[in-house]
């Protein structure tokens, strides 16, 4: 073997290294210590908002779901305060451990899901619609009851696959601009957009009031504003790719503390 | 039903300067909006305001469509009396609603 071919061969072993390398970097998660809520980007005005309970407009929802809260429905006749008693107490941490695994159907369901769950089997009423603004109302008033406390996924090993599949989500690539969850919001976080600071991507304020919409919103429908801008198409409401992606989603956040319902721009 | 969340310091000493602070959920909806298939959405929207502190109006405003939904309007008086602020929010379709806290003065 010539000297020329032996080193055309390492030059090109280095090259696959390098990419490799690359590749293995693209996808490093963001260290613990620098995990933050985008809080901290947040102007002052709307932090002054979000800090205030009689500022903060997600409060509005908040006070519709404490009367959700006591309002007998369905067949049963049975409020959620008729099972569940006082939800400072009852609901306290509920939020902070969603997605949880629901054996009845082998796999993860979200706050949502489980109130709707709860809604049809206990109290033998239709389930609220995906975003409607009663199931906005009660995610809102159940995870107001979590706030402060640090977001903590259950140590579940059934969820394990799940995890998986949501970890999997956010670091493909999606839609017409080809670009994962990741690319932004862990190799590019704290960069600018635009005109907007990269955010973590921490689901530790839903369901929040973003002042764009003018409106409480979940965090499927931020989900769907990101696929929407990477010109992909976004999943169904209630999907369980969705889900998967919030598990990923909260576990990359734990530790975080829950600020339901947060304000974001 | 519109929910308000009213923020009104329980208690003021005379002649203090009072910020008061008030949230009202409403979709304040412009009239300038089609919906998917093209028919317009109705104006509905607040389009007055108005604080009255034991019975005298200290605060008043008109609302137009270009405010967000859910207005927040804050406003700062001087604690005079003992007594009773009151709110009333009116709008488009017969909205009308009207709160009031009382206030103590040391």
């Amino acid at each position: 073997m010539s000297a020329n071919r032996k080193r055309t061969r390492w030059l090109a072993a280095a090259a696959v290294l390098l990419v490799l390398a690359a590749v293995v970097s693209a996808h490093a998660e963001i260290p613990l210590a620098e995990r933050r809520s985008s809080y901290a980007d947040l102007a002052p005005e709307t932090k002054a908002m979000q800090d205030d309970d009689t500022s903060n407009p997600g409060m509005l929802a908040v006070l519709d779901g404490e009367a959700l809260w006591k309002t007998k429905a369905g067949n049963a006749g049975r409020a959620c305060a008729d099972c569940h008693a006082d939800a400072r107490v009852s609901m306290k941490g509920v939020a902070a451990r969603y997605p949880a695994f629901e054996p009845a159907l082998s796999r993860p369901v979200n706050l949502e899901q489980r109130i709707n769950i709860c809604r049809t089997e206990r109290q033998q009423a239709q389930p609220f619609a995906y975003e409607s603004k009663d199931l906005l109302a009660l995610t809102a008033f159940v995870g107001l009851q979590s706030r402060g406390l640090p977001i903590a996924p259950p140590a579940d090993a059934r969820l394990r696959p799940f995890l998986d599949a949501g970890r999997e989500t956010f670091n493909r690539r999606l839609g017409q601009l080809n670009l994962s969850c990741g690319q932004c919001h862990d190799d590019n976080w704290g960069k600018r957009l635009v005109g907007n600071i990269i955010p973590q991507a921490h689901p530790n304020g839903y369901p929040l009031y973003r002042l764009e919409w003018q409106s409480i919103g979940s965090l499927q429908r931020r989900l769907r504003n990101c696929m929407i801008g990477l010109r992909a198409e976004p999943y169904e409401y209630g999907a369980p790719e969705y889900v998967s992606l919030e598990l990923y989603l909260m576990w990359r956040a734990r530790g975080l503390p829950v600020e339901t319902p947060a304000v974001r721009p | 039903m519109a929910r308000a969340l009213i923020n009104v310091p329980a208690k003021a000493k005379r002649g203090e300067i009072i910020t008061i602070k008030t949230l009202i959920s409403h979709v304040m909806e412009t009239g300038f909006r089609h919906n998917q298939i093209g028919v317009k959405i109705p104006r509905d929207i607040i389009t007055s305001f108005a604080c009255t502190y034991n019975g005298e109006e200290i605060f008043q405003a008109d609302l137009y469509p270009a405010i967000t939904a859910n207005p927040f309007i804050a406003f700062t008086t001087i604690a005079t009396e003992s007594g009773t602020i009151a709110f009333t929010w009116r709008g488009d379709n017969g909205f009308s609603v009207a709160e009031s806290v009382n206030i103590t003065i040391e």
